[in-house]
């Protein structure tokens, strides 16, 4: 009864009062009611005075959290309705939206997500079917699914924030592989039933990034515990559904990768541009993970820096250090600027985008594989040893871009788009 | 995020890319060759378009363009391999004019800057203090209503085309050095100035001046006294709107593409068919569009009236590092025909590669060494202990 209240608040702070006396109702019911708690449901005549819902969000606890979410995303999904002023804006840093979308999943992960979990996570599957579950309640698998078809309508770049958060946590869970395989499923069509259960995050799905050999696909990113799963193959996209995950690998990252038999595959409407649409969010969320994940990194080996004392100084005074961690930070502020630049261009369809979204991919993982190095080397011998966590950075900047292949492979296919290909090759 | 320019930003690149077309080709260049950057026609249609004001305020006087427009014009420019050393000082000094200059200066020299009559150049640099720039030696006296200065200062590029210098001298001895600075403006027609040239290892030359009792009236100073940093913060303020150097790899990595495209080699195959080539080029495509996203955030901070310095620093340490690797990778791809200068009927483009090579060192030392904006980086924005 409260929470729309709260939504009132959000909505009014940005002029969008008239809304939620129209249609937004719906919404609300409909983002709320997804939540699935009884104490959530919504009744926008309701109006209770704001200190008093703040109150009783205090004491729903996590739900509080959870709603502030919740407001951001009904008041996209207004804004949506009044046509989003998206061209024009050159906005290069996150908006007030953004920020408390960014916030609250960021405080969401670092209570559900300390290393601690990514660590257990590590031991198993790769996979955190906890941490999912609750990921789910938060609307994160669903987010940036049409409203039709039971998602939350937000765009690309809300699921960008989480990606980023996600990334920064090195959440285990397949939260991209999930997102761009049900996007691709919504734009393929006639999957609307499984597209809501997806959205939903009930049933993971996730797609083979390398086309199969034979029957096999090997190596898929949460391969191992995925019930849906896309591959493509001479201009053919085909779905799997209901087969058993596969076995994980043992593996640099601890990622859930098993190979998988994709031999009873049924084709779906996706042809190699809808797919290569799907690979490219892949390269841009991934991008964005990648980013989130360096800056993490820069700030472990910064504090680390900031308390060990050598030659009696902290050895974070040391220009060496400092010049090292100046470069990794610049290269992955250059990368943000690149990877998000990558989502907004996905997103609004410019014409580069896909050239934007490979670039971003590789210069990513290279930032963040330079500065988890420099994180590394700053720790000293701790940063090598098991328990300090800077090593799980080192292992998931490794991995990352390695379940695509090879970037000098990733490069070489820029370069045939920019350069032409080789001549006399086939 | 949303990274598309306004309409009206739009439609000045439109403008800007016409005007360069009409006022602007490669030949013009040449007049650079004795190693003044600066090129007298271009200028004066950039004044007459009214650019030069553009980025200086309306109340100041100027063109009151947005940080977005001054980053398109900036861009522009360098795609076109067009000089913007003269349009960034005069923008820069007009705008420290207006907000620190007398009214004497503001009425008769911003015109003249202004209207590309008159050019100016920076004298912060001296031969004991370059980094450490607050470290300035340089004497100003006062004697009745005159101010005596004695000197010298180095790397006072463009001074010998210049009509005057926007000086930074000691006038306070016994103070911490930021609080005894103050400005000049100091025209080089002044009796007591000597210029003398400083070749560089690359196409461009630079100077020493010389100052020995140089009389000026107090109309010619510049702030306070003893406020010489304020007014160095205005500089580094307005810089941010001008400053170029986020595009100098564009020119360099077509010619670079063009060169391996159009060449075969004994056995048939082009450069460009050479894996090791194109990852080389693609990547750095990619640092082109990394420092792009740099330049438009800058300009977005700038605009919003935000101030922003470690993002400033970031993008020229970037853009300078990564525009030097450009360079030799590129230089190095063409091998021996690379060596060729621009003296020679032969050289490729002009020469334009390997006159890049040989001037892409600079890039990492004026305007703030490489070093200097790491370490802003490592305390302004990772909030690392001060290390000197
Ligand atoms: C072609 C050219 C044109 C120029 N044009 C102008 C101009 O028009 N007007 C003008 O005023 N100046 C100009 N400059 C000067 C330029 O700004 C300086 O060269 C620059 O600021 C560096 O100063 P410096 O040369 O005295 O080197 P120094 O300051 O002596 O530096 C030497 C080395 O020490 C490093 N260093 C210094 N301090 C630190 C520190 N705290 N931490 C780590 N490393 C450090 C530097 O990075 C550098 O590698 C020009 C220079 C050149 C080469």
């Amino acid at each position: 009864m409260v929470e729309a209240t709260c939504v009132v608040r959000v909505l009014e702070q940005h002029e969008f009062q008239r809304w939620i006396l129209n249609g937004e109702v719906r919404a609300a019911r409909l983002a709320l009611g997804g939540f699935g708690t009884e104490e959530l449901r919504v009744e926008v005549d309701d109006f209770v005075n704001v200190a008093d819902v703040e109150g009783e969000l205090q004491a729903l606890g996590r739900a509080c959290l959870l709603f502030r979410y919740l407001s951001i995303c009904l008041l996209r999904v207004s804004s949506c309705l009044h046509e989003p002023a998206m061209i024009g804006l050159m906005r290069t840093r996150y908006s007030e939206d953004e920020v408390a979308v960014r916030d609250a999943f960021f405080d969401f992960f670092a209570n559900e997500c300390p290393t601690t979990t990514v660590r257990a996570a590590a031991k198993g599957t790769g996979f955190d079917p906890a941490l999912w579950s609750s990921l789910a309640a938060m609307g994160a698998p669903g987010m940036a699914l049409p409203e039709s078809l039971g998602g939350a309508g937000a765009a690309l770049t809300d699921l960008a924030v989480v990606a980023d958060v996600a990334g920064a946590h090195l959440a285990p869970v397949p939260l991209i592989e999930h997102a761009v395989t049900t996007r691709a499923l919504a734009r393929a069509g006639g999957h609307d039933g499984l597209v809501a259960e997806l959205g939903e995050g009930s049933t993971l799905a996730t797609l083979a990034l390398r086309p199969p050999t034979g029957d096999t696909a090997r190596l898929v990113p949460a391969g191992a515990v995925a019930d849906v799963i896309l591959h493509h193959r001479n201009g053919v996209t085909s779905i799997n559904r209901g087969n058993a995950p596969g076995i994980k690998l043992p593996n640099t990252a601890d990622l859930p990768l098993a190979h998988r038999v994709i031999s009873d595959a049924t084709a779906i409407d996706l042809d190699s541009d809808g797919w290569n649409r799907t690979v490219d969010e892949w390269r841009a969320l991934m991008a964005v993970a990648y980013v989130g994940l360096a800056k993490r990194a820069i700030e472990i080996g910064v504090a680390y820096t900031k308390e060990r004392i050598q030659f009696g100084v902290l050895i974070g005074t040391f220009q060496a250090l400092q010049h090292g961690f100046a470069d990794a930070a610049t290269s992955v502020e250059g990368a943000h600027l690149l990877a998000q630049r990558a989502i907004w261009a996905l997103e609004t369809d410019q014409p580069g985008a896909s050239r934007l979204a490979g670039m971003a991919l590789l210069y990513a993982a290279e930032s963040a594989r330079f500065a988890a190095d420099r994180s590394v080397q700053y720790h000293g011998g701790y940063g090598f040893s098991e328990e300090y966590d800077i090593q799980l950075y080192h292992r998931h900047a490794t991995a990352w871009i390695l379940q695509l292949g090879d970037p000098a492979a990733e490069y070489a296919r820029l370069a045939d788009a920019e350069f032409g290909p080789v001549k006399g090759a086939a | 995020m949303d990274f598309s320019f306004p309409p009206e930003v739009e439609a000045f690149r439109t403008e800007v890319k016409a005007f360069l077309a009409d006022n602007f080709d490669e030949s013009m260049l040449d007049v650079t060759h004795d190693g003044t950057m600066h090129v007298p026609e271009l200028h004066a249609a950039l004044a007459a378009e009214g650019w030069l004001a553009g980025p200086v305020p309306k109340e100041l006087g100027g063109g009151g363009r947005t940080a977005l427009e001054s980053i398109v014009l900036n861009e522009e420019m360098q795609l076109a391999r067009a000089p913007i050393d003269a349009m960034g000082v005069t923008v820069i000094t007009a705008a420290i004019l207006m907000e620190h200059g007398s009214d004497h200066l503001k009425e008769t020299v911003v015109p003249a800057l202004l209207n590309g009559e008159a050019l100016t150049s920076f004298g912060y640099t001296e031969p004991e203090s370059g980094s450490d720039v607050a470290a300035a030696a340089t004497k100003a006296v006062r004697d009745g209503d005159e101010w005596v200065i004695n000197g010298a200062k180095m790397w006072t590029t463009m001074a010998h085309i210049a009509d005057y210098v926007i000086l930074l001298t000691r006038t306070d001895p016994n103070v911490p050095k930021h609080k005894g600075l103050t400005f000049f403006l100091v025209p080089f027609d002044t009796p007591g100035i000597e210029i003398q040239p400083v070749p560089t290892m690359a196409t461009e030359r630079s100077n020493a001046t010389f100052y020995d009792d140089v009389r000026l009236s107090d109309d010619w100073r510049v702030g306070e006294v003893n406020g010489g940093w304020a007014v160095m913060k205005t500089a580094l303020k307005y810089e941010r709107g001008v400053a170029g150097g986020q595009f100098m790899s564009p020119p360099v990595i077509d010619a670079g593409i063009d060169w391996a495209t159009n060449q075969e080699r004994a056995d048939g195959t082009r450069p460009i068919d050479d894996p090791a080539v194109r990852e080389r080029l693609i990547r750095a495509q990619i640092d082109v569009e990394v420092c792009r996203g740099f330049a438009y955030h800058c300009a977005d901070l700038a605009n919003e009236g935000a101030m922003f310095g470690v993002e400033g620093s970031m993008t020229k340490l970037f853009a300078s590092e990564t525009f030097k690797r450009h360079c030799r990778e590129i230089h190095d791809m063409m091998g021996a025909e690379g060596l060729l200068t621009l003296e020679s009927p032969e050289a490729h483009h002009g020469g334009l590669i390997e006159e890049a090579l040989r001037h892409s060192p600079v890039t990492a030392i004026y305007g703030g060494t490489s070093e200097i904006n790491r370490n802003m980086v490592a305390e302004g924005f990772l909030g690392l202990p001060r290390a000197r």
